[in-house]
């Protein structure tokens, strides 16, 4: 079981989570202005590395707040979790 | 000793002690330079590079296993071959590969193991009946033997499914699939790879990809660079399931693929008990039985991105209590093992296939956790795309430039599991 350290409640176990995908995906502005390989690049053309993603977590069964988790794929050991409106360098 | 199988060359290799019998395939040392090189020896790679040969007369031809072949998704999947798709371009091309299937023991002289005892997916509310109907008369006009069963059938299919009166997802009823059914996974691969040697090819493992060399100025594929030492190609396929977008990293181009862990269980074995394969897409679970006797178990992937080969804890207790409530019966048997593989979803669970933006590099990938029954066609069609440039016609609804175009074949929307 993983454990999750929410920003606000501490370490909770992973089944009280929603995983969100991918964070810090920008929709591009302005939308008119927009190409179609643009819109697909924000769609669905993301990052999916083996080692460090920067993820959307939300705390369902706990705050019920969204927050961020930079998380390895590689062994799911989370590094950094963050508020939503934030963006920390990493490594620090 | 002959090297073609046959019942005769089993009894003459019984009388010896089965100790003449030729390895089925060569592990030769790599050659400097390829007309074209396949990575990922998995059943699509294998299949791919068999049908080079064999079919378009490309015998200077190497796989490139980093492991050993079979050892991803190819050898941890649950076996499960059927065509019940929804939308026309995979109708085809699904149909197309179970109907390979059916001759495939013969044309690669290997047993497969081919068992269609029929697939049956089971529907819990109204609402799921009707939406199997609409599933099973639009495949029916594609062309696919999908047909609906009652309740009563569906028992008598499979009377230990929980038809009591205390189940909390009643059954309705269900849709059936009688072509569908199981293949042994490693004979596939070993059928393929004796293939493939056989005609030529080599199959070189313990051989992982770290780098693909391109032309400063044309951009194309020149060579990989290898744990064994830089191999020179003309053509690259790249048939690498879940570690996709890793080569597609190492080129300089982006995959629309996330990677997760996809975990499967096998039980105890048991005396004959199930005779179809049996899913639940609203539990989330759908078991079959080997003729070892052991439970063959699947269920959903696990909820984030991952490739860690192990798949989490609380994804297997998800699966674990689906399929106590679909098969009260099985409460008490015994799991033997537990595994993940890593597989590699679009956001329309089609798969990925045909050209890339790399001039000579051509992608099979994609498949996410239902590729091995695409694994005849995917070989078939993939090797006619990269001997010949073109994408194949069965393939072409599936291409990369698909998602740029919004000309999804969104799958994702009518499958309800992985399988
Ligand atoms: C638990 C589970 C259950 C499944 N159940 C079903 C099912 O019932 N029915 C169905 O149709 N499908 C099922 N699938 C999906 C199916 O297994 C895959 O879609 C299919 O096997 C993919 O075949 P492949 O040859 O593309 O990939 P793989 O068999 O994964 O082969 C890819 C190979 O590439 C190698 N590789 C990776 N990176 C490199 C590198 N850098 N250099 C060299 N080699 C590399 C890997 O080692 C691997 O051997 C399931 C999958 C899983 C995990
Ligand atoms: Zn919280």
């Amino acid at each position: 079981m993983l454990s999750v350290p929410c920003p606000y409640c501490g370490p909770r176990d992973e089944t009280e989570f929603v995983n969100g995908g991918e964070g810090h995906v920008d929709r591009p502005v302005p939308p008119e202005a927009v190409g179609d390989a643009d819109w697909a690049a924000y769609l669905f053309f993301h990052d999916n590395p083996k080692g460090h993603l920067r993820e959307r977590w939300l705390h369902a069964f706990g705050c019920r707040r969204w927050f961020h988790a930079i998380r390895s794929t590689a062994d799911h050991a989370i590094a950094l979790t963050y508020p939503i409106d934030a963006k920390p360098d990493f490594p620090a | 000793m002959s090297r073609n199988y046959s019942a005769l060359a089993l009894l003459r290799g019984a009388l010896g002690g089965n100790r003449n019998w030729d390895q089925a395939w060569r592990s030769p040392e790599p050659r400097a330079h390829y007309d074209a090189v396949i990575v990922g020896g998995g059943g699509h790679g294998l299949a791919t590079a068999y049908h080079l040969a064999k079919t378009h007369g490309m015998t200077n031809v190497a796989v490139l296993e980093k492991g050993w072949i079979g050892g991803g998704n190819t050898g941890r999947n649950t076996t499960i071959v059927r065509s019940d798709y929804y939308y026309p371009q995979s109708a085809a091309f699904f149909n197309h590969s179970v109907s390979l299937y059916e001759k495939l023991s013969r044309e690669l002289n290997f047993n497969i193991m081919f068992s269609q005892r029929g697939m049956l997916t089971v529907a819990h509310s109204r609402g799921e009946v009707d939406f199997q109907r609409r599933l099973v008369n639009g495949m029916a006009l594609n062309g696919i033997d999908m047909e609906m069963v009652t309740p009563d059938q569906a028992r008598k299919l499979c009377p230990i499914m929980n038809f009591g009166p205390e189940a909390r997802y009643p059954i309705l009823g269900g849709m059936l699939q009688r072509r569908a059914g199981t293949v042994r996974h490693d004979a596939v691969v070993w059928g393929y790879a004796r293939a493939a040697d056989r005609v030529g090819v080599d199959i070189i493992q313990n051989c992982g990809v770290t780098g693909i060399d391109r032309d400063p100025a044309s951009g194309a594929v020149t060579g990989v660079q290898t744990t064994r030492g830089a191999i020179g190609c003309g053509k690259l396929g790249v048939a690498v399931a879940g570690h996709s977008t890793m080569l597609a990293d190492m080129a300089g181009f982006r995959l629309p693929l996330r990677s997760y862990a996809l975990q499967a269980f096998v039980s105890e074995p048991l005396k004959p008990v199930l005779d179809v394969v049996a899913s639940s897409a609203l539990l989330g679970v759908y078991v079959s039985q080997s003729d070892k006797g052991g439970l063959v178990i699947g269920g959903n992937a696990d909820a984030y991105a991952s490739y860690a080969q192990r798949g989490n804890i609380p994804t297997a207790e998800a699966v674990s209590a689906a399929l106590v409530e679909f098969i009260p019966s099985f409460s008490r048997v015994k799991m033997l093992r537990q595994w993940a593989g890593i597989v590699d979803y679009a956001h329309d669970s089609s798969p990925v296939l045909g050209l890339s933006p790399v001039p000579g590099l051509y992608l099979n990938c994609g498949w996410g956790g239902g590729g091995f029954k695409a694994i005849p066609a995917g070989g078939e069609t993939f090797a006619h795309t990269i001997a010949t440039g073109t994408p194949h016609p069965l393939i072409t609804a599936f291409s990369l430039d698909r998602f740029r175009d919004l000309a999804l074949v969104d799958e994702a929307a009518a499958a309800g599991i992985e399988h």
